[in-house]
């Protein structure tokens, strides 16, 4: 099993390095939502509520972007005829799917997050940044899940560029309002303390059952 | 096979819709505070629980049908969520309606329970395009039993969500009929009763008739031949799951056999 993932995953970001198809557009869609939101909102620096929702919204949608575009090779392409005749667990896929999701949104908030500091934040990021972190890699796990599922789901269908937020979106509202809440308090500025552990748990908790979701349901999804 | 029991069913629902409007008009106290408007609630609530039962009986239908890949099963899948998105839209409408009358807004965010409700019926308003989309009608089957375990699953997860991130406002009726006065707990009860009822009547009834026009469907391909069955029964657009009804099944066997 973790043989496979890792020749998956290798796959995956080989094709990812040699093509460049999602992550460079996820971190340049971030970075044109931010001067968008500047110019929609007419602020400069936001803080707080204001903050935690721009860059919840931003990354969000540029997550989707990735999510849209994680199996496309292999349905076009016949990557999935190729797994299935392999003698392999077929969870294999899913879990290596995630990561490379996962990854992909480290990658993004790894241009996002310092950018979102540079552009818009009003507080310095220095003292936000270990709750910022914590909360970032709960929710980017909730998203690496959902976003997997959905996107198989999506991508045998005829219109898989609209089902895959369509589907995606409502799924990851929870994610959102437990990131925003959290992240909400970390980005008001100094003596706010901490993400509130009652967030952090339940995006913990979250992620907990929407990841044995994806692990019951996804085999279903690859039968031909 | 279908329709049997259809009529007692109907007869009941209607008794029982017919007792609890009667309780609601001239039984149910006025309520101190909101009045006449609050009898809204003896319809919304029912509603409301009764389309998110259905939402996650679907999901239940849906396991099952991935369990035993009976396509009976998908179509009872797909039955029960489409009826709870046409109660869920009851839901929606009569919640805003209460809204208005009572906090003069015809939307409220900062009450969890409606807001919720949006959500769910947002994603379960993707569930006919999604069959819509996927043309293979066993994958179809498929893709559509997972999307409903998932749906169904984040129903509960999706209320304890929303409802933690808001001030509460809402009522609380589930688990809380104790704080209601005896009469008006006593017409809710019934009023869950009689929309509980309406919902199994009316599932009963779009099975038993996609399985009437299915059967009707294998008949015409036996008494006229394939040119028949090339042209469909006219149904409209509609997502529901092709037939794949026994007799159906039967038929397509015995003119495997037949080397037609």
């Amino acid at each position: 099993m973790r043989h496979t993932v890792g020749a998956l995953l290798r796959k995956e970001l080989l094709v990812e390095i040699r093509t460049l198809e999602s992550v460079p557009g996820m971190s340049l869609f971030a970075l044109t939502t931010f001067v968008v939101f500047h110019f929609a909102l007419n602020r400069n620096v936001v803080e707080g509520d204001l903050a935690a929702g721009i860059l919840w919204v931003t990354l969000l949608f540029a997550a989707i972007l990735g999510v849209n575009r994680l199996f496309v090779a292999d349905a076009e392409e016949g990557g999935f005829d190729g797994f299935l005749l392999a003698p392999v667990d077929r969870t294999a896929m899913l879990v290596a799917k995630a990561l490379t999701l996962l990854l992909y949104m480290l990658v993004l908030e790894l241009v996002a997050v310092p950018a979102f500091a540079l552009l818009l934040l009003g507080p310095p990021l220095g003292q936000a940044l270990p709750g910022l972190i914590a909360v970032l890699a709960l929710a980017d796990v909730g998203v690496a899940a959902i976003g997997t599922l959905v996107a198989a789901l999506a991508v045998q269908t005829r219109a898989r560029d609209l089902f895959g937020p369509l589907l995606a979106l409502p799924l990851l509202v929870p994610i959102v309002i437990g990131a925003a809440r959290a992240s909400s308090p970390v980005l008001a500025g100094a003596h706010h303390g901490g993400p509130p552990a009652r967030w952090m748990l339940t995006l913990g908790l979250y992620d907990l059952v929407f990841g044995l979701i994806a692990y019951a349901l996804f085999d279903f999804l690859l039968e031909d | 096979m279908y329709g049997k029991g259809l009529r007692a069913l109907s007869i009941s629902t209607v008794a029982v819709m017919t007792a609890a409007l009667a309780l609601v008009f001239f039984y149910a106290p006025l309520e101190a505070e909101q009045g006449f408007l609050q009898k809204i609630f003896y319809v919304h609530v029912p509603l409301a629980i009764v389309a998110l039962g259905g939402f996650v009986a679907g999901g239940i239908m849906a396991i099952q049908h991935l369990r035993t890949r009976d396509p009976r099963w998908d179509m009872r899948s797909y039955v029960a969520i489409h009826m709870g998105l046409i109660f869920g839209l009851g839901a929606l409408i009569t919640g805003s309606i209460w809204a208005k009358g009572s906090w003069g807004h015809w939307w409220v965010w900062d009450e969890p329970t409606l807001v919720s409700f949006l959500i769910v019926f947002l994603l379960y308003a993707t569930y006919q395009p999604l069959r819509f989309a996927i043309e293979d009608p066993e994958r179809q089957a498929r893709y559509a039993s997972v999307f409903a375990v998932t749906a169904g699953a984040f129903v509960p997860l999706n209320f304890i969500a929303v409802r933690m991130s808001t001030a509460y406002v809402h009522p609380r009726v589930l688990g809380g009929t104790s704080n209601l006065p005896g009469p008006m707990a006593l017409t809710f009860a019934v009023s869950l009763i009689a929309i509980a009822l309406l919902y199994v009547t009316l599932y009963k009834y779009e099975l038993t008739a996609k399985h009437a026009r299915a059967q009707l469907r294998a008949l015409r391909r036996r008494l006229l031949g394939e040119d028949a069955a090339a042209r469909p029964v006219r149904r409209g657009r509609s997502a529901a799951p092709a037939s794949l009804h026994p007799a159906a099944m039967m038929t397509a066997r015995a003119r495997a056999e037949d080397g037609i």
